[in-house]
């Protein structure tokens, strides 16, 4: 239905895709993988009519063509779902579906039509929870999305749908839904591209599976006879060996370094842990089980109300940021450019922030080398302002400014979130060797293979508190057991 | 790997972008502000006549400055011109009671004061969380009000020949006071910017929630920065007060000046970039036009219009993206021409 053939697209000269070859068929969940930089972000843009090809062409159901505009595009029956929403909050279902369409009557905006149709639409993708005239804001991200759907849906006879990275912004439990919604899709003949980092959900819904690599094209898989380790492999275009580094043998784990009993605030109960030196405690629990809460309280951002807390052997509940990071504790948080990094300052400037702020020992610069190399860092000099760097150095950034602050105990938030396989390896070694360094480290992490991987015990929330605590290896299916469980007891295993 | 080249290219371009973004032009504002001053009035470097140029702009330089350090960390602070007016009336006034205080009291006593307004500023816009745009506005109008009922709108008394030297006297009979105070806020400025103090208020300017929870005391340093403007306005009425005497207008618009100056310095409104150098080079470029302006046979009436059109050029020119305006302009746009 749909081919691309030998697109290739240079920039300033610079040339991102070479050669890029591409073809769906109707009903087709064709998903699209690699690591950040390959171009897969420039090829849908191309497909899209954002980009001219410099070569290669576009054929879709027969006709070759040549879109030197988005509209253009759409027309054709191409369907672009970006990342974030263009949706306005304010207005209904119904007008963001018809926003710069809307039909006319007699000079007037046709509200009924309008809406009529929006209701079909919804019927068709059998949505029952979004009526046409609710005000877009007053819907969950998950129904926003399919607003999207329903939007670009309406907007021509669309045969192809592009999706970029479409479970980023949802829970985990929306994401069923969405799968739900693209296989409806699928099933009425439209061709999905589907682009994510997430090879899981790669696995889950396609069909087949293209790696791009560097702007070209490695390999078109079919689905069902690979595996995730040869999807990597195309990827990253090496072995990454074992995904995972070793776990901590039973003599690396030491002392106690923070422990809590009976402690608790508004959104957690009855918390008792004990994080130990050299020992990465993982975290499970499903969206708002109290995961991030827990994390935000142990380093006093939102911080205990109840019970004791000691680390180091003192007792000390922080009741803001700054204490906990005085008692020698860190957070890199989920949201990095929210909260993590000071994006218009430079590499040096973000690295020493912690230090600067608490310890007031910043003018000390000769250190940021030996911090930066310590997490190995690729940057353009310490002066490269860190919105220009790739994910998975911003993190290594934030990182760095907790190490130079001397941390004893580590709390990570989804640390390897947005942040590409090659990446990713590299940021869980660098953990691993801080467990081994001496610290205790804390993961939070809704990918349950990272979890599971990078834990030497995982424990379980649900409801805000703890509902139990695994062993190092644990299955996915005995974590999910213990997060779903409604009727867990607050008995906080873990010690 | 987790770099291609494209990428690469691109931050080179938006590195250099960035440099001749947030400094550079005003360096080069400045230089052809002087040479045009040179061409028009050939006495105009003369050392006298240059060093005199200095002085005028010397409140202006150290206002700019102060007004920096508020807006890089997210703010505005539009009680400066009220100080100034306000630190003047009051000298003034406190001369006419005691005739006969030192001169050096008076000052340390104003640059407190100053201070004191800053700390109220600061603190009203980080603990009541009241917008500093309001704050500093409310400031304003509430010392301005203050001072004409003081005054009744003509202020009384005389400042002795000893506090005016400042603002108009030279030091060794040929350097101005008022040339070394502007050097003087310009070394601390730029040592500040370079502590901690200075780089932990551009985090904070560049995004709080992170710098909050790397440990930074948000409302602390933000309400340093407004004492620190508060400082240098006190500092800058002291100059005003003995360069060009006593009136209850003689801070007038000096906050907007004062803010043309930072934004022509290439300093982001919203806070988290730019140089306090570029800032004070902002303020002589400033003051440079208005000069140009005046000897040109400009009417000074016309100052203010110039420098309406001097803040929306300057911000303007910061955010346009040229690359999405060349893109624009090479694509054609027709309409839905579907093949």
């Amino acid at each position: 239905m749909l081919t691309m053939q030998d697109v290739s697209k240079s920039f300033l000269g610079v040339r991102v895709l070479h050669g890029v070859s591409l073809d769906l068929e109707p009903g087709e969940v064709h998903a699209l993988v690699g690591e950040n930089g390959a171009g897969k972000s420039t090829l849908m843009k191309v497909l899209a009519g954002e980009y001219a090809p410099d070569e290669g062409t576009i054929t879709l159901d027969g006709t070759v063509h040549a879109f030197s505009h988005p509209v253009q595009a759409q027309a054709a029956g191409i369907g672009l779902i970006h990342q974030e929403f263009a949706l306005l909050p304010h207005r209904t279902v119904a007008e963001n579906v018809f926003l710069g369409r809307e039909p006319v009557r007699r000079g007037f905006v046709d509200r009924r039509a309008m809406e009529r149709r929006t209701a079909e639409l919804l019927a068709e993708l059998d949505e029952t929870g979004i009526t046409p005239r609710t005000l877009v804001k007053d819907l969950s991200v998950a129904r926003q999305q399919t607003v999207e759907i329903v939007k670009a849906l309406a907007a021509s006879d669309v045969r192809v749908l592009v999706m970029d990275e479409p479970t980023a912004p949802l829970a985990d439990h929306e994401v069923e839904l969405l799968y739900a919604l693209i296989r409806r899709l699928a099933a009425r003949g439209i061709g999905i591209l589907y682009i994510s980092h997430r090879l899981r959900e790669v696995f889950d819904l396609s069909r087949r599976i293209t790696v791009l690599k560097d702007g070209r094209k490695v390999a078109t898989l079919t689905t069902a006879d690979t595996t995730a380790d040869e999807v990597v492999r195309a990827m990253v275009g090496r072995e990454l060996g074992s995904y995972y580094p070793p776990r901590a043998g039973p003599e690396e784990i030491g002392e106690p370094l923070l422990t809590t009993a009976g402690a608790g605030n508004e959104r957690l109960a009855g918390i008792d842990l004990t994080l130990r030196a050299g020992e990465v405690t993982g975290v499970a629990g499903l969206q708002g089980s109290g995961r991030t809460s827990l994390v935000r309280a142990l380093f006093g951002a939102a911080p205990f109300t109840r019970g004791h807390m000691t680390v180091t052997g003192r007792a000390l509940r922080p009741a803001s940021p700054r204490q906990a990071i005085r008692g020698g504790i860190a957070l890199v948080t989920e949201d990095r450019k929210g909260e993590g990094l000071a994006l218009r300052q430079s590499v040096r400037d973000n690295a020493l922030l912690v230090t600067r702020a608490v310890h007031g020992e910043g003018a000390q610069a000769g250190g940021v080398a030996g911090l930066l190399e310590r997490v190995n860092l690729r940057s353009r000099g310490h002066d490269q302002e860190v919105q220009y760097l790739s994910g998975g150095n911003q993190q290594k950034v934030v990182i760095a400014k907790w190490l130079a602050a001397g941390p004893r105990v580590l709390l990570f938030d989804e640390p390897t979130r947005g942040v590409d396989v090659g990446a990713k390896a590299a940021i869980h070694t660098l953990v691993r060797e801080l467990a081994r360094d001496g610290m205790a480290v804390l993961i939070v992490s809704s990918e349950l293979p990272e979890l599971i991987g990078m834990s030497d015990r995982i424990l379980v929330m649900s409801d805000g508190t703890l509902a139990g605590e695994l062993p190092a290896g644990a299955g996915e299916e005995d974590i999910m057991r213990l997060a779903t469980a409604s009727d867990a007891t607050p008995e906080g295993s873990a010690a | 790997m987790t770099t291609t080249t494209p990428s690469a290219t691109t931050t080179v371009f938006a590195g250099v972008g960035r440099r001749l973004g947030t400094g550079a032009p005003v360096y080069v504002l400045l230089a052809v502000l002087l040479a045009a001053l040179a061409i028009t009035d050939p006495g105009f470097y003369e050392p006298d006549s240059f060093l005199a140029f200095i002085k005028r702009a010397a409140p202006l330089v150290i206002l700019a400055a102060g007004q920096y350090m508020v807006i890089v960390s997210g703010g505005f602070d539009l009680s400066v011109g009220a100080v100034v007016t306000a630190g003047v009336v009051a000298g003034a006034e406190f001369y006419g009671s005691y005739p006969d205080a030192p001169w050096l009291l008076v000052t340390a006593g104003l640059l407190l004061a100053g201070a004191i307004v800053g700390l109220v500023n600061g603190l009203i816009s980080t603990v009541l969380l009241v917008p500093s745009f309001i704050t500093t506005l409310g400031m304003m109008l509430i010392l301005e009000g203050a001072v004409f009922y003081w005054t009744g709108g003509s202020p009384q008394g005389v400042l002795p020949e000893s506090f005016r030297s400042f603002g108009r006297g030279e030091a060794g009979g040929w350097l101005p006071w008022a040339v070394l105070a502007c050097l003087a806020v310009g070394a601390i400025a730029v040592w500040l910017m370079r502590s901690d103090f200075g780089r932990t208020l551009l985090a904070t300017g560049d995004n709080e929630r992170a710098a909050a929870l790397a440990g930074v005391r948000v409302p602390r340093v933000r309400t340093l920065a407004f004492v620190l403007s508060g400082t240098a306005a006190a500092l800058a009425a002291v100059l005003v007060a003995g360069f060009s005497g006593v009136s209850a207008q003689a801070g007038r618009g000096l906050e907007f000046e004062a803010i043309t100056a930072v934004v022509l310095g290439g300093v982001i409104l919203g806070g988290g970039r730019g140089s306090v150098v570029a800032a004070m080079a902002g303020a002589f470029s400033l003051q440079a036009l208005f000069t140009l302006l005046n000897l040109q046979g400009v009417s000074g009436a016309l100052e203010s219009t110039v420098q309406g059109f001097i803040v929306i050029a300057a911000v303007g020119l910061g955010a346009a993206d040229f690359s999405r305006l060349r893109r624009r302009r090479s694509q054609p746009s027709e309409g839905k021409s579907s093949s």
